[in-house]
């Protein structure tokens, strides 16, 4: 009685999943760092307004499959990728996508907190401001007073504003970096383990944040922390040397994973 | 709890405590030794620098005062303008006899014969040969003055200013001296009746090149080294920076950017007269420009200026954290708009460091410019660039080689003057670094 209904959970859950529809796809993603490869031919769909973990040893690809999904590989010299990522059915890599577009549309968060050493109203307004979002003084207030409410953090730094938001501690860095993001309103978030530089409460706010988030966002989120990803994540995909070894529901991958070697990540053998 | 210290190994071995006080008292003395030498390097460094600051202030504070004799002179219409000309040809007053006003107001101040045409000479000889263009200017700036008598300060003669500080041995034999019994006696008359003084020396700020060195100053000089260092700077600070972000930030990294990279390292320590050499080919030879003019100079130095500037630049571009970089991509900011907006501000103090920094070296600079005929006689201010001037440094150069004791002092005065540049120029340096240096 008890094993059915389990299953009959799981199924209801499997069914609600596979009807979010697909906002990115990654279609036989390989990475080359020069004559290294690093990663090997991944196919991995996000869903849209989920929350998607990438977990796995380090230097399994994750961080550098995530990197693909805003074409931030670009930026490093000998990188090369192959295979196809879509967003809403257009190729990113197409040559006519804009790559400053692309990135208004995936926003990205650092692992260090990285806040310009700027004001706070500064480093909010700044993507607004070259993506030519707002026009008025008006405008930019309210951009600025929403992402941060969005952030968690506009209770916390409404009154200086115009202070250095280097000034700020490790987790308020980190949500007015989620902050700055959100404020470009993008259609997707990547988070590049965004909590591995905060303690434990910092950590708390950001996961409640990422909840949060997920109503209006599709968060694709790399982290070393396996209660992290059963936290904040509702599918999870797991990296091996490269590999894309399982994609699942959250629940179930940290229940009852397909793969063997999931198992053993999850349960402390190797990692 | 006991077990467990019966159970641990019985081959383990402690070392005995004799060998490992031996091994700590050596470590220990190893650090005092490599400590001292250092403190002794130091020391050794501080020894020269203060050795050289005392040299060069004991010989030169005394050229930041002058000695002038203030005599009431008469400007006599018999000897400016006998026949009254002036009004119809004013040139007159040009070429007026003005030593002779001087002369008469010395004889009669220290009682001379007029008729002793030896000693009206000796005396004469006390006031700078300067004066008549002194007199003379006052007279044109104001001809009602004629027929006045007005008291003038005039510059003492070169070594009677000398003999004044003090600075001529009054026990060498009279003939051996510039400076005769008779002229010291008048000295002590001058003083005593409060005609000669010792003033602060404002002539060495002012004067041009003279071969007089009472009447020598480095306004000249300053003024084309100001030339120089404008030039540099305009032309310099932008093509540099501009250079150093193309390397840092655009260029693709293979073997011509490395070539470059050695060769723009190698030009930092290329000899400063080997860009003499050729700023005399290419700009003066080739390109026709000026000989001796404050534009060439520049040009020159700028070239030398430049790798300097590149390589600071392109050190403070690769000290801007990566992090900065990426945040500023992922927002979706263009290269150029990741570069202007975020990583230039943030690298701009380690520029105008070593922009500053490279302009002090400049600013010292003499060699190159000996090949471009900036070692010249300048006396009058130049009115552009591109008029014959020359450069501070130079000018020491041109006074160390002058015989008279009051060319030492000026070419030691002068020293202090481009060290006290030079210091205020690293100041603000630091100062700069110090303001806008940014945590993150």
């Amino acid at each position: 009685m008890n094993m059915m209904s389990e299953a009959a959970v799981e199924k209801a859950l499997d069914q609600k999943m596979n009807a979010v529809p697909f906002k990115m796809i990654g279609k036989d993603v390989s990475v080359y760092y020069g004559e290294k490869r690093a990663l090997f031919d991944v196919n991995l769909n996000v869903r849209e307004n989920t929350v998607t973990a990438l977990i796995g040893p380090s230097g399994c690809g994750k961080s550098t499959f995530l990197r693909t999904l805003n074409r931030m590989n670009d930026t490093i010299d000998n990188c090369r990728v192959t295979g196809k990522i879509t967003l809403d059915e257009e190729d990113i890599y197409d040559p006519a996508i804009d790559v400053v577009e692309l990135r208004a549309r995936v926003g990205m968060v650092f692992q260090k907190p990285n806040p310009f050493p700027k004001s706070i109203y500064e480093n909010v307004s700044y993507g607004p401001k070259i993506h030519g979002l707002a026009r008025s003084k008006a405008d930019f207030d309210q951009i600025v007073e929403q992402s941060l409410q969005k952030a968690g953090l506009w209770n916390e730094v409404k009154d200086r504003l115009h202070e250095p938001g280097t000034g700020l501690s490790g987790g308020q860095q980190q949500r007015l970096c989620i902050a700055r993001a959100v404020a470009v309103s993008p259609e997707v978030i990547l988070m590049d383990e965004p909590c591995s530089a905060l303690d434990p409460i910092a950590t708390a706010k950001v996961e409640e944040l990422i909840h949060e988030l997920r109503t209006n966002f599709t968060i694709v989120i790399v982290t070393h922390s396996m209660q992290q990803a059963a936290r904040v994540s509702q599918r999870t995909a797991m990296f091996h040397l490269g590999n894309l070894v399982e994609e699942n529901d959250t629940d179930k991958m940290f229940t009852n994973p397909d793969d063997q070697r999931t198992q053993d990540y999850i349960m402390g053998r190797f990692g | 709890m006991t077990e467990i210290v019966s159970s641990s190994s019985p081959a383990f071995v402690r070392p005995t405590a004799a060998r490992r006080d031996i091994g700590i008292k050596r470590r220990y003395a190893a650090e005092r030794r490599f400590r001292a030498y250092g403190m002794v390097a130091i020391m050794t460094g501080l020894f020269f620098l203060f050795v050289l600051l005392w040299t060069v202030i004991s010989n030169g504070y005394t050229a930041f005062q002058q000695t002038t004799i203030t005599l009431p002179i008469e400007f006599a219409e018999k000897v400016i303008d006998p026949k009254n000309e002036r009004a119809a040809n004013p040139s007159k007053l040009m070429t007026a006899n003005y030593p002779l006003l001087v002369r008469d107001a010395l004889v009669k101040a220290l009682g001379i014969d007029p008729k002793n045409r030896a000693e009206v000479k000796k005396a004469t000889e006390m006031v700078s040969a300067s004066a008549r263009m002194q007199l003379r200017d006052i007279v044109i700036a104001n001809p009602s003055v004629i027929g006045t008598t007005v008291n003038v300060s005039l510059l003492a003669e070169g070594n009677i200013d000398s003999a004044n500080k003090g600075q001529i041995d009054l026990a060498v034999e009279e003939s051996k001296r510039k400076v005769n019994d008779q002229q010291i006696g008048w000295m002590k008359t001058l003083t005593d009746s409060g005609a000669m003084t010792k003033d602060f020396n404002t002539g060495i700020f002012t004067f041009g090149a003279s071969s007089r060195p009472e009447a020598a100053g480095i306004g000249v000089a300053a003024l084309g080294s100001l030339y120089m260092m404008l030039i540099v700077l305009v032309l310099a600070l932008p093509i540099g920076v501009a250079a150093s972000i193309y390397l840092e930030e655009f260029a693709p990294k293979n073997r011509l950017t490395d070539l470059i990279e050695v060769n723009i390292n190698n030009l930092a320590a290329v000899p400063s007269i080997v860009y003499g050499l050729l700023g005399l080919s290419i700009f003066i030879n080739f390109a026709g420009m000026p000989r001796s003019a404050a534009l060439v100079g520049g040009l020159v130095l700028t070239l030398m200026t430049l790798p300097t500037i590149i390589i600071a630049t392109r050190a403070a571009l690769k000290a801007v954290p990566p992090s900065i970089r990426s945040a500023a991509l992922g927002l979706g900011a263009s290269k150029m708009q990741t570069i202007f907006h975020h990583v230039l501000p943030l690298a701009m103090p380690g520029v105008l460091t070593g922009t500053i920094i490279g302009l002090a070296h400049a600013l010292g600079e003499t060699a190159p410019l000996l090949l471009i005929g900036m070692v010249a006689f300048v006396v009058d201010f130049p009115g552009s660039p591109m008029e014959p001037s020359t450069a501070l440094p130079v000018q020491i150069y041109m006074w160390a080689n002058e015989a008279e004791r009051a060319f030492v002092e000026r070419t030691s005065g002068a020293i202090i003057i481009l060290l006290i540049f030079l210091v205020v120029m690293n100041l603000g340096a630091i100062l700069l670094r110090r303001r806008f240096e940014r945590r993150w």
